[in-house]
């Protein structure tokens, strides 16, 4: 069967859509989270998502989103609302959350589910599995909706998202609302994360988020050449990713991992080069 | 601009600084007039940079009041003694000068032709004109607090803040620097407020002093009362 046979079932399209646009979310508001440092936040959320996905799972809700995506959105705000001097810092407190929803969400699907497939239903949440390959019509439009309102968001927040991430404290002192920024870029990392557990499993989301940001990050030098770059890399990985897992029939969500590590490699590499010509 | 620019400047009521419960500094009284220039001195531990940054909003006092009269912060300049950012963070200096521009925006999502116009303007004012497009993390320190202070004065529209700018710049650099802010001071009425660890680089252009003392005491007064006290006191030593 040619590539292009595939592309006639509508699943296939289903995937490709979908997976493209959670890849492009993903790597835009990679940059900022990696820059910010907030790498072990989506790596934290993602194991919040997990639990949310058990507990969806447990009462058979056709649609775990509607339950994944509001718990990790609380959790993401409740990381970041206490004060810089609290008694527990953060990253601490995102480790604590991200083992701790890890242990619950096993516990609850465990315990609890009546499927006949525990560790089919564990497999799927923690690696993807085949989600991105059995979407429903209702899913397709869910996740097309959110992902571009979340691409939009970041255009329309670009600038206010730089300067946050570049200088808060700066920002806020110049008069600009950083805090309440801060606040809407843990939620969009919240929303980006629930919804990229469909393409690589809740394991794997942090990969899809920042891998494209650091492999751009290797070769440019200036904001918004890293946020082009990342977008074009986090496509292109998906897309092949997607079309090798469907031909050699491997599993998606490390397939389009494997790739992103792959092309993080060639732009260190190349990074290399280009210093030792510049000097 | 004009609108903003004329609050009824800025009052400082018994202010105490600190961190943590902890005070540092005690007791600041002072006002803030439009068109001032405030010179802070003290010693290294005084709370120098503790004030300013209460005074900006980043720190809550622990106790008193500031009083801003009706002026927002989205009128101030700032330049931070310690350049926040992170190393390798890929940011060009025109990026980093025209995010001084988006106190000026509010919501809406993009620059404007006349703030780019305004960013390029002050890369050249500092000269950095040739490094425009150059990756912030690349260039030496004197040249990364030039970006800084570039972008404090492209956000500043009234007040300008200033925590030891003079901070890694060369005797030339320095001088032109001073000039640059004279100039803003005495040509459009720019109320600057600096912090330094003495008087004779900002002092030529201040107005006033406020003596921050180790011991938590601060005295506030103008630059030549302050220079005569200084005179006797080196007299009688």
């Amino acid at each position: 069967m040619s590539i292009l046979e595939y592309f006639k079932f509508p699943f296939i399209q289903y995937a490709f859509i979908v997976g493209i646009l959670i890849a492009l979310t993903a790597a835009l508001i990679g940059v900022p989270l990696v820059l910010k440092r907030y790498s072990y936040l989506g790596d934290g959320l993602s194991h919040v998502a997990f639990t949310g996905m058990s507990i969806a799972t447990v009462a058979n809700m056709t649609n775990n989103l509607l339950i994944v995506m509001p718990v990790t959105i609380i959790t993401a705000v409740a990381l970041l609302l206490p004060k810089r001097n609290a008694k527990i810092n953060v990253d601490s407190l995102i480790a604590i959350v991200s083992v701790g929803t890890l242990a619950l969400g096993y516990f609850i699907i465990n315990t609890f589910s009546n499927s006949a497939n525990v560790s089919g239903d564990v497999c799927a949440s923690l690696f993807g599995s085949t989600s991105i390959l059995t979407l429903q019509p209702f899913d397709v439009w869910l996740s097309i909706v959110i992902s571009v309102a979340v691409i939009l968001s970041f255009v329309f927040l670009y600038n206010k998202i730089f300067a946050t991430t570049f200088d808060a404290d700066f920002a806020i002192a110049t008069g600009v609302r950083s805090r309440t920024y801060e606040l809407v870029i843990a939620i969009l990392i919240a929303v980006v994360v629930s919804i990229s557990m469909r393409l690589v499993g809740s394991l794997l989301t942090s990969a899809l988020i920042i891998f494209p940001a650091l492999s751009s990050m290797r070769i440019f030098k200036n904001f918004k050449s890293v946020v082009i770059c990342s977008a074009i890399l986090g496509v292109i990985s998906t897309a092949a990713g997607l079309l090798a897992a469907i031909i050699f029939e491997t599993p998606v969500g490390a397939t389009i991992v494997l790739i992103d590590i792959l092309v993080f490699i060639i732009f260190c590499l190349l990074g290399l080069s280009y210093k030792k010509r510049v000097g | 601009m004009k609108k903003q620019a004329d609050g009824g400047g800025i009052k400082i009521d018994r202010v105490c600084v600190g961190y943590d419960k902890c005070v540092i500094a005690r007791d600041i009284s002072f006002e803030i007039h439009k068109g001032d220039f405030i010179c802070i001195i003290g010693d290294n531990g005084a709370g120098k940079s503790t004030f300013m940054k209460t005074l900006l909003g980043l720190i809550k006092p622990i106790a008193g009041k500031i009083d801003f009269g009706g002026v927002p912060r989205a009128c101030f300049g700032y330049l931070a003694q310690q350049n926040a950012a992170a190393k390798n963070f890929p940011a060009s200096v025109r990026e980093i000068v025209l995010s001084g521009a988006l106190n000026n925006c509010r919501l809406r999502p993009f620059y404007s032709k006349k703030e780019k116009e305004r960013a390029n303007l002050y890369i050249e004012k500092v000269g950095l004109k040739e490094y425009t497009n150059y990756c912030f993390a690349e260039l030496s320190g004197g040249q990364q607090q030039r970006v800084l202070l570039a972008r404090a004065l492209v956000a500043c529209k009234s007040y300008l803040f200033l925590d030891e700018p003079d901070a890694g710049l060369d005797p030339r650099t320095t001088k032109e620097m001073y000039e640059t802010i004279a100039a803003l001071n005495r040509d459009e009425g720019l109320t600057v407020v600096a912090i330094s660890h003495d008087l004779s680089a900002v002092g030529a252009n201040a107005t006033h002093v406020l003596r921050m003392c180790r011991c938590g005491e601060c005295v506030f007064m103008p630059k030549s009362k302050y220079l005569k006290t200084k005179n006797k006191k080196e007299m009688t030593a």
